[in-house]
C-alpha cells in the first residue's frame, strides 16, 4: 500500500512539473466549456420559444443539458486518454529508469496500480473543470444532483478502463508516440464498434456493440446505476491491468 | 556474500551467459571484466533480479534471486550503465524518492539522504534538476542512489564510462572508499581500472567464464617470461649503450636486451629473460664491467596482456574497434 502511494505521488508530480498536465487541463476545459455554452444556449433558446408560444414545453436541466454534456465528456475523454497514459511505461523504458523501479524491493503490481491510479487522478482533475461549469447550473437552476453524481461515476469507470488499456499499451514500446497513437486507435475503435448495431442485429454484431465503451455509458448518462454496465467497466480495468502485469513479466524474460 | 552457480541466460537465439560460477567474499571489490557484449550486464541484471536466469542460480547475502527476489533487492544497490535518473526531479527529491522505494522513511530517510549527498559529493547540486547535471554529477547521483539504503552488496555497471580522467579518478576513489562497508561488483572493459580498484577479478568472454582469481595472482600467472628494467650509470663518463646491450645479452638466460629510455647520462635497459632468476647474474655482470647498477626491478605486466591472452588473442586493434562501438 505504501509503495503504491510512493509511485502514485511520483507519477502525479511528474504530470504537474511538465507542461502535459496544464496542456491537458486547458484543452479539456476549453472544449468542454464550449460544449457547455452551446448546450446551455440551446436550452435558453428553447425556454424563450416556449414562453413566446405561451405553452409550456416540459423542460428539464438534467435531461436537456447534463445528460448530453456527460456523453460529450465521455467522448472527449477518449481523445485525451492516450495523452495521459502514453508516457507511463514507455518513458521509463526509454530512459532506463525502469531498471530502478524493477530492482527496488517493490512488487510489479504496486508499480502498475500506482501508475494507473495517478493517470486516473489526472483524469479526475480534468473532470473538476467540468464540475465548475455544472456549478453554474446549480447556482441559477435547480437540477437533480444524484443523476449527475452517477454520471461522474460512469465517466471515472469508463476512463479507468481505457486508462488501463493505455497503460498496457505503454509497456509494449519505448516510444511514447507509438504508445499514444496505438492507444488512440484502440480508444477510437472501442467507441465506433457500437455503430454496427445500427444496421445489423446478428449475434456477432451484438457482441461487437457490447464491446463498445460508449454503449455502456448511456445508462450512467441517464443517471441510472446499472450493475451490468459497471461490471463491464470493472472487467475492462481488471483485464487491462492484468495484461500490463503479464507484459511487465515478459519484459523481464525477454529484455 | 554472493554465490553464482551455473548461471545461464539464453535469449531467443544466442547464449548470453553460459554456465558461469563464482563466489565473492564479504567486503571485497570484484572487477567483472570482459569485452563489450561479453555478458557482463546480463549477469548483473540477473544478480539484481531485473531478469530471471534461464537456468542455474545465484544467491545474494544468503537469499536466492529466483525464490526471494524482494529480500535480495532490499540488500542490493544497483547502478545500471546509464544512471536511472528522472530529468524533471531535483537531486535531493530524487534521492528521497529512491530512499522511500527502498523502504526508508522519516528521520532515517533524511539522515541517509544527507549522508549520501555528502559521501558522493553531490550536496552542492541538491536543488538542481537532474536533467541539467553534467555527466560526472549524474554518475555520482547514480552512485548515491545505489547506496542510499546502505545495502550489503553494490552492483555497479561500468561506473566510470564516459567520464573525464579527473572524474574517473574521483569515482574510483569513491568506490574504493565504499569497499569496507559494502561488497562491490563492478563491471568494466577498462583494464587499469581493475588493476587500480579491485582485489579480485572475474573475466568473462562471449558468455563464458575465462578466469577468476586475485589481481596479483593473475599478473604472476601471465608473467611466464620475466621482464626486468635495469638502470645502468657510470661515474667515469657516459657509457656506450650498445656496449651495455652487448654485455647484457651475453648473460645466460637472457633472450633479449634493449635500451628503453635515457635520463641524462643514465640509461634504462629492458631485459627479457626466461622464467627463473637471472637477476643475480645480471647485477654481477654490470658491476664487474665497472658500471653502476642504479636500479633493477621487474617490469609490471599489465592486465591488458593477460586479458588478451585469456580472451583468445583478440588483437589490440579489434579490442579498440569494439571499444568504439
Amino acid at each position: 500500500m505504501r509503495n503504491i502511494w510512493i509511485i502514485w505521488r511520483k507519477e502525479l508530480r511528474s504530470y504537474f512539473v511538465s507542461p502535459i498536465a496544464y496542456l491537458l487541463l486547458t484543452m479539456f476545459a476549453l472544449i468542454f466549456g464550449f460544449f457547455f455554452w452551446n448546450a446551455l444556449g440551446y436550452f435558453v433558446m428553447m425556454g424563450m420559444e416556449s414562453q413566446m408560444r405561451g405553452q409550456a414545453i416540459p423542460m428539464n436541466l438534467n435531461e436537456e443539458v447534463i445528460r448530453p454534456l456527460l456523453s460529450n465528456a465521455s467522448v472527449i475523454g477518449l481523445f485525451f486518454i492516450p495523452m495521459i497514459t502514453m508516457r507511463l511505461f514507455a518513458e521509463e523504458k526509454r530512459s532506463g529508469t525502469i531498471e530502478l523501479l524493477v530492482t527496488s524491493p517493490i512488487r510489479d503490481l504496486e508499480i502498475i496500480i500506482g501508475k494507473w491510479l495517478a493517470a486516473l487522478t489526472m483524469y479526475a482533475c480534468m473532470l473538476l473543470f467540468t464540475a465548475l461549469n455544472f456549478a453554474f447550473l446549480f447556482k441559477y437552476g435547480n437540477p437533480d444532483w444524484k443523476p449527475l453524481a452517477i454520471g461522474y461515476l460512469g465517466l471515472l469507470l469508463q476512463a479507468g478502463g481505457l486508462l488501463a488499456i493505455g497503460t498496457f499499451i505503454s509497456t509494449l514500446t519505448r516510444n511514447q508516440i507509438i504508445a499514444g497513437a496505438a492507444t488512440f486507435g484502440v480508444c477510437l475503435l472501442l467507441w465506433v464498434l457500437e455503430w454496427v448495431s445500427g444496421y445489423e442485429t446478428a449475434a456477432w454484431a451484438q457482441v461487437l456493440a457490447y464491446m463498445s465503451v460508449i454503449t455502456h455509458f448511456e445508462s450512467f448518462a441517464k443517471g441510472v446505476l446499472d450493475v451490468k454496465d459497471a461490471v463491464f467497466y470493472l472487467t475492462v480495468i481488471f483485464l487491462g491491468l492484468f495484461f500490463t502485469a503479464r507484459s511487465m513479466e515478459s519484459l523481464r524474460w525477454r529484455s | 556474500m554472493i554465490s553464482v552457480k551455473q548461471l545461464t541466460k539464453k535469449y531467443a537465439r544466442n547464449l548470453a551467459v553460459d554456465h558461469i560460477s563464482f563466489e565473492v567474499q564479504k567486503g571485497q571489490i570484484v572487477g567483472f571484466l570482459g569485452p563489450n557484449g561479453a555478458g557482463k550486464t546480463t549477469t548483473m541484471r540477473m544478480l539484481t533480479c531485473f531478469m530471471p536466469p534461464t537456468s542455474g542460480g545465484a544467491t545474494v547475502a544468503g537469499f536466492d534471486v529466483l525464490e526471494q527476489p524482494l529480500e535480495v533487492k532490499k540488500r542490493i544497490g544497483y547502478l545500471p550503465e546509464t544512471p536511472p535518473l528522472y530529468p524533471e526531479m531535483e537531486t535531493g527529491e530524487y534521492l528521497t524518492f529512491v530512499g522511500r522505494l527502498k523502504g526508508l522513511s522519516g528521520s532515517e530517510l533524511k539522515k541517509r539522504v544527507d549522508y549520501v549527498c555528502e559521501r558522493c559529493a553531490v550536496a552542492d547540486v541538491r536543488n538542481k534538476l537532474l536533467g541539467r547535471l553534467s555527466k560526472g554529477y549524474r554518475q555520482r547521483v547514480g552512485l548515491a542512489q545505489a547506496i542510499i539504503h546502505n545495502p550489503d552488496v553494490l552492483v555497479l555497471d561500468e561506473p566510470t564510462a564516459g567520464l573525464d580522467p579527473k572524474q574517473i579518478n574521483e569515482t574510483r576513489d569513491l568506490i574504493k572508499g565504499l569497499a569496507g562497508d559494502h561488497t562491490i561488483i563492478l563491471s568494466t572493459h577498462i583494464l587499469p581500472e581493475v588493476e587500480q580498484t579491485c582485489e579480485q577479478v572475474v573475466i568473462i568472454n562471449k558468455g563464458k567464464l575465462v578466469a577468476t582469481d586475485s589481481v596479483t595472482n593473475l599478473q604472476n600467472r601471465a608473467r611466464g617470461a620475466e621482464s626486468l628494467l635495469v638502470e645502468v650509470g657510470s661515474r667515469a663518463g657516459v657509457v656506450e649503450s650498445a656496449t651495455v646491450v652487448q654485455r647484457l645479452q651475453q648473460i645466460p638466460g637472457v633472450s633479449r636486451a634493449q635500451l628503453k629510455t635515457t635520463h641524462g647520462d643514465r640509461n634504462v635497459f629492458e631485459v627479457e629473460s626466461q622464467k627463473g632468476f637471472v637477476r643475480g647474474e645480471l647485477a654481477r655482470a654490470v658491476v664487474q664491467a665497472g658500471w653502476d647498477l642504479n636500479e633493477l626491478r621487474p617490469a609490471a605486466v599489465s592486465l591488458e596482456e593477460i586479458f588478451l591472452q585469456l580472451t583468445g588473442g583478440e588483437t589490440a586493434a579489434e579490442a579498440a574497434a569494439k571499444g568504439v562501438e
